[in-house]
């Protein structure tokens, strides 16, 4: 039976999350505001919330001085294959970890987690030196390599708690049916966990379209996605608010409409197994 | 052909042995019943043969070749499970044909033979529909179906009717009777219910904590148990089992006499006693007897209906040729 609840009770809480919801996401409504101002808006005191001369002009600058296209290409390419080369290696050992797991696998899914307690920043100097030996200091192959690597423990993790749901006897049964290794994951694994995979895919690229440090740390033009972008107006022209707004509404916005379409999906992956 | 060989056939867990070297041999085109309590290796077995689990030790051999190492999907063989383990995501009609798929079958070999089992088995107005939007009887035929489109060496049933109701038990179990009188193959089925076994079988094989406790026909094992396990498992209701005077007259440990095998009486009879509870089921009427000086009842069989109640005495006479004897180890005297 379902828990009745005062109406009074119900509306102040209603208010409260409204409240707390509107707080979290105020800095990103305030930014796309301040794009839309002039640079002596974008600073007016007291601030100005809707009753200002709403201009585009800021984005026409943005995209004029720095080639927004391009940024966004590598975003993409850098979000998007770092997830592919992920799944690609997180399926088949998720896959392993769930179905013949061995002594040591609980071991080593906290191994993999406890990789992600390290701080980045310790072993930025021996990776960055790595790529310059190697010729791929601000390449995009680089980055979608360490990207893959920040990321995989959580992508084998999510994989993992999916795979555990399905059950061993329908794998069981594919191989007496004739299915080979690659088969099975591919015609009964794979479209089973297809949510699981779903979610895991949108949360990493998610992961990968948001990762600040490595990305500005290891491109300097050629490679360099959104992040980049985004921080190359916040200094040294620090006081441009309204340009640096716009970059960073056109840098947020693709992973904010991704993000906004796909929430069921995401909410319902994140929660999985918690609650069935 | 599907004759299945087991020489010194052993399975340990790391240290823990649950099945202790085994032989046996299954004829082609029988059906083979493992039957046994929970835990006593039966579904093991049934892995083994399949190639889902590993042999430690010993030889599992197919119409004579090796198939110790052979993975399961190269064995011949197909499985049915107490799950159904269907494909979710596909409908029936995809389900039926995934093995002929897998096997590289042309397209319109797979659609024949998909609709032949599906017509065998009722299931042509189903053959769009996923398992989900299936009853437990229908999802069970479409494992069946999985099974026999591929035209195996032998079919392997665990458990299959255990998550259905007791109706639907009793007609999938025909079911599976008539498709093996028709198929002629080769069927191992696993269960723990022994009315199954023995409405089913060819062969039962009964199963102890891994061993071969008896291998026989039906019959055989109801009329000579070799041992008080398979005296007690095989059966229903139970076998009675009497130790003391009763035994000792008779030159034996225990004895042991079906509760058909005792005619009930009011007025005469060597076993005397008083009726506990009687359970009434029209056709026949089991009474639950309380032997003087004796504390385990013993069960009794009367044809129809019998006026007897609660507290009534009674007196019983056993069939002394029906009686079974059995030494200090358990094991039957001839």
């Amino acid at each position: 039976m379902a828990r009745a609840v005062p109406t009074q009770r119900r509306i102040t809480l209603s208010v409260v999350a409204w409240v707390i919801a509107l707080l979290i996401f105020f800095p990103i409504l305030w930014t796309i505001l301040t794009s839309f101002k002039t640079e002596a808006e974008a600073v007016a005191d007291p601030p100005l919330f809707l009753n200002f001369a709403w201009t585009l002009e800021n984005y026409a600058v943005v995209q004029e001085r720095s080639d927004y296209l391009r940024y966004l290409w590598n975003s993409i390419a850098i979000a998007g294959g770092s997830t592919l080369l992920g799944l690609i290696i997180a399926v088949p050992a998720a896959w392993s970890m769930a179905f013949v797991p061995g002594k040591r696998t609980k071991d080593i899914l906290l191994w993999m987690l406890s990789t992600k307690m390290l701080p980045a920043v310790g072993v930025l100097y021996p990776i960055r030196l790595i790529l310059i030996n190697l010729g791929l200091l601000d390449t995009k192959f680089a980055l979608i390599f360490i990207l893959t690597l920040i990321n995989l423990p959580i992508i084998v993790w999510m994989l993992y708690t999916y795979f555990r749901e399905i059950p061993g006897e329908i794998l069981e049964a594919a191989r007496m049916d004739g299915a080979t290794l690659w088969s099975e994951i591919a015609h009964v694994l794979t479209p089973m966990a297809v949510p699981g995979i779903a979610s895991t895919v949108l949360l990493n690229i998610i992961l990968a379209w948001n990762e600040a440090f490595w990305t500005l740390t290891l491109t300097t033009v050629d490679a360099a996605p959104l992040t980049a972008f985004i921080a190359s107006y916040s200094s040294p022209e620090g006081l441009f608010y309204a340009k640096l707004s716009a970059a960073s509404t056109m840098a947020i916005a693709p992973i904010l409409i991704m993000g906004w379409f796909s929430q069921k999906q995401l909410v319902r992956g994140l929660t999985f197994g918690a609650v069935k | 052909m599907g004759r299945i060989t087991l020489d010194k056939v052993r399975k340990a867990f790391g240290e823990v042995e649950v099945i202790p070297p085994l032989d046996l041999t299954i004829e082609d085109g029988e059906f083979v019943v493992f039957v046994g309590p929970s835990g006593c290796g039966k579904s093991t077995l049934l892995r083994l043969i399949a190639g889902l689990e590993d042999v430690t030790d010993g030889q599992i051999r197919i119409d004579g070749q090796d198939a110790t190492r052979v993975p399961p999907a190269k064995r011949g063989l197909a499985m049915v499970f107490q799950s159904y383990a269907l494909y979710p995501h596909m409908s029936v009609r995809k389900n039926i044909a995934f093995p002929l798929k897998m096997a590289g079958l042309p397209q319109a070999e797979q659609d024949k033979r998909v609709t032949n089992a599906a017509s065998v088995l009722n299931l042509t107005d189903y053959l769009e529909r996923r398992p989900g939007q299936l009853s437990g009887g229908q999802r069970q035929r479409v494992a069946i179906g999985r099974a026999i489109v591929r035209e195996p060496a032998a079919f392997l049933f665990d458990e299959p009717l255990s998550n259905l109701d007791a109706a639907l038990r009793v007609g999938m179990r025909l079911e599976i009777s008539e498709l093996h009188k028709r198929l002629e193959t080769t069927m191992i089925y696993v269960t723990h219910d022994q009315v199954e076994a023995m409405t089913m079988a060819d062969k039962i094989v009964v199963l102890r904590a891994g061993n071969i406790e008896q291998v026989g026909s039906p019959l055989e094992l109801y009329k000579e148990p070799r041992n008080l396990f398979v005296a007690g498992f095989i059966g229903s209701p139970k076998m009675n089992l009497l130790d003391g005077d009763e035994a000792a007259r008779r030159n034996a440990a225990t004895i042991g006499v079906r509760p058909e095998h005792i005619v009930p009486s009011a007025t005469e009879g060597p076993w005397q006693g008083t009726v506990g509870v009687s359970e009434h089921l029209g056709s026949d009427t089991f009474f639950h007897v309380h032997l003087d000086g004796r504390k385990e009842p013993i069960t009794v069989r009367a044809g129809g209906e019998v006026d007897m109640h609660h507290g009534d005495r009674i007196f019983l006479t056993p069939d002394e040729s029906r009686i079974h004897r059995f030494d200090a180890e358990g094991l039957r005297i001839p």
